[in-house]
């Protein structure tokens, strides 16, 4: 359990990082480490070079600025959570960050990072997918914002070039009285989720909408579009619910594995739908 | 037909790229030249031989190597020496008295039978001590000790009795 050997470098500036990502293709950003380092343990990365970001300036702290919550890429995810204007601001945050690993990985993972490393079962790429944010990278072609629905590909797999550093994240501001939730299984507090759905539910009388994720569920975090449209059409009845839990079950892509099989994650992903709906629900105005 | 005969010679120096590193461990300056794959939890025990920060899973699941790093608990493990450079690391050997006698924390632990064989005490010490120190509000239901020792695990107690040190600590220190 120990990583393999690799060129380090602390560079002071985004740009000198930035040269440095584009002049080695087998190099490596590492920001809080908490993903990367575990990998680098069991030999499952071998970057030549790391590029460790924590000291360039202009990358650490959030804003709130245009309706978006703006994360830079050295924020850690405990900065986030303890941050009471960011919980003004999208109080689903908070609520989700209470499921992202433990207190000292969150002290010094960052959020960013999470995004990045893009585990299909982790909470945060689902928050970003749910509340149509966005990342922002920089590369020797210059800066670019990649839509959540963009972003997140397949296990581990993102639309990121190799030269490319993820600077910031958006999280949008939730909407004025708008409702919110983040239900999640699994076995033991702090795991990954065998099964977690995201939920905002906007009323604005006939036209309420309803933005639903899930993570755990498939090769990546998804949005369950069908789920939406239902909620869209039929409004809060015990038939909507019922056949939105029905609808979400489609979505489940997960093959059997160690935690669960995928008729269990179908079941699952069905109440968690319907849990998070009905909490968000309850929390709208 | 013979086996092939066991290197004699070692290489007496590493072929890893080395980066220079200067940090505070415990208040005191220390400053070194290490393998820029060197962790933080080998940096502290091989290199300066501090070997109460205990080394159980080495990918951040365990929580046996935790330390404070700038005042808040991180994984050892998880953190390279060269990640700490600049840092204050604090680790278990800074918590007692100098005068040997213990921290409240330890006293409690000692006094509710937190610990048996003690692999997992260290970075559960050091993660407590972080969640005192926390900005954020100290929750001292049983739930809520819970979730701040959720990441270190423990083999022996069963964990009721490291709740009652918890609890017993705080209130000794006057928290929450």
């Amino acid at each position: 359990m120990k990583p393999p050997p690799f060129e380090y470098c602390a560079p002071r500036s985004l740009k000198d990082a930035v040269e440095l990502l584009a002049a080695d293709p087998s190099a490596m950003v590492l920001a809080g480490g908490q993903s990367l380092i575990p990998a680098l343990n069991m030999r499952f990365a071998a970057p030549s070079r790391l590029i460790d970001i924590q000291h360039v300036e202009g990358l650490k702290g959030v804003v709130i600025e245009g309706g978006n919550i703006i994360v830079r890429a050295m924020t850690r995810h405990r900065e986030l959570e303890l941050n009471d204007e960011v919980f003004r601001a999208n109080p689903l945050i908070r609520e989700t960050m209470a499921h992202v690993a433990h207190v000292p990985i969150r002290n010094r993972g960052t959020v960013v990072g999470s995004l990045c490393h893009a585990d299909a079962a982790a909470e945060m790429p689902s928050i970003l997918l749910v509340t149509d944010g966005s990342v922002v990278t920089e590369s020797p072609r210059g800066r670019r914002e990649i839509p959540a629905a963009d972003f997140f590909q397949f296990h581990m797999t993102t639309s990121r070039e190799p030269d490319e550093i993820v600077v910031e994240a958006h999280f949008p501001v939730l909407p004025q009285g708008a409702g919110w939730a983040f239900e999640e299984f699994t076995r033991r507090h702090g795991d990954y989720a065998i099964a977690a759905v995201a939920a905002i539910v906007t009323r604005a009388g006939a036209t309420d909408v309803v933005s639903l994720s899930a993570c755990g569920v498939a090769s990546r975090p998804i949005r369950l579009t069908v789920c939406e449209q239902i909620f869209a059409a039929q409004g809060f009845t015990d038939a909507s619910f019922k056949a939105a839990g029905e609808a979400a079950k489609e979505y489940v892509t997960a093959p059997d594995d160690i935690h669960a099989t995928n008729d269990y994650r179908r079941d699952l992903l069905a109440s968690l739908v319907v849990r998070a709906v009905e909490k968000a629900l309850t929390r709208s105005r | 037909m013979s086996r092939a005969k066991i290197r004699a010679k070692l290489p007496t120096k590493s072929a890893d790229p080395t980066v220079d590193i200067e940090l505070t461990v415990n208040g005191e300056r220390v400053s070194a030249e290490v393998s820029t794959r060197m962790l933080l939890s080998d940096f502290l025990r091989h290199e300066l031989g501090l070997t109460g920060t205990h080394v159980g899973c080495e990918h951040g699941v365990c929580g046996a190597c935790t330390v404070l790093i700038n005042g808040v608990a991180g994984r050892s493990c998880l953190t390279f020496a060269a990640q700490a450079a600049g840092c204050e690391v604090r680790t278990i050997e800074s918590v007692a008295n100098k005068d040997g006698t213990l921290h409240p924390l330890q006293e409690a632990f000692r006094d509710c039978h937190g610990l048996q064989c003690g692999y997992c005490t260290p970075g559960m010490i050091m993660n407590i001590l972080s969640s005192f120190n926390s900005s954020a509000p100290l929750d001292l239901s049983d739930e809520g000790i819970r979730d701040i020792i959720s990441g270190n695990l423990c083999r022996c107690t069963g964990y009721q009795n490291i709740i009652a040190a918890v609890r017993q600590a705080a209130k000794a220190m006057s928290l929450g």
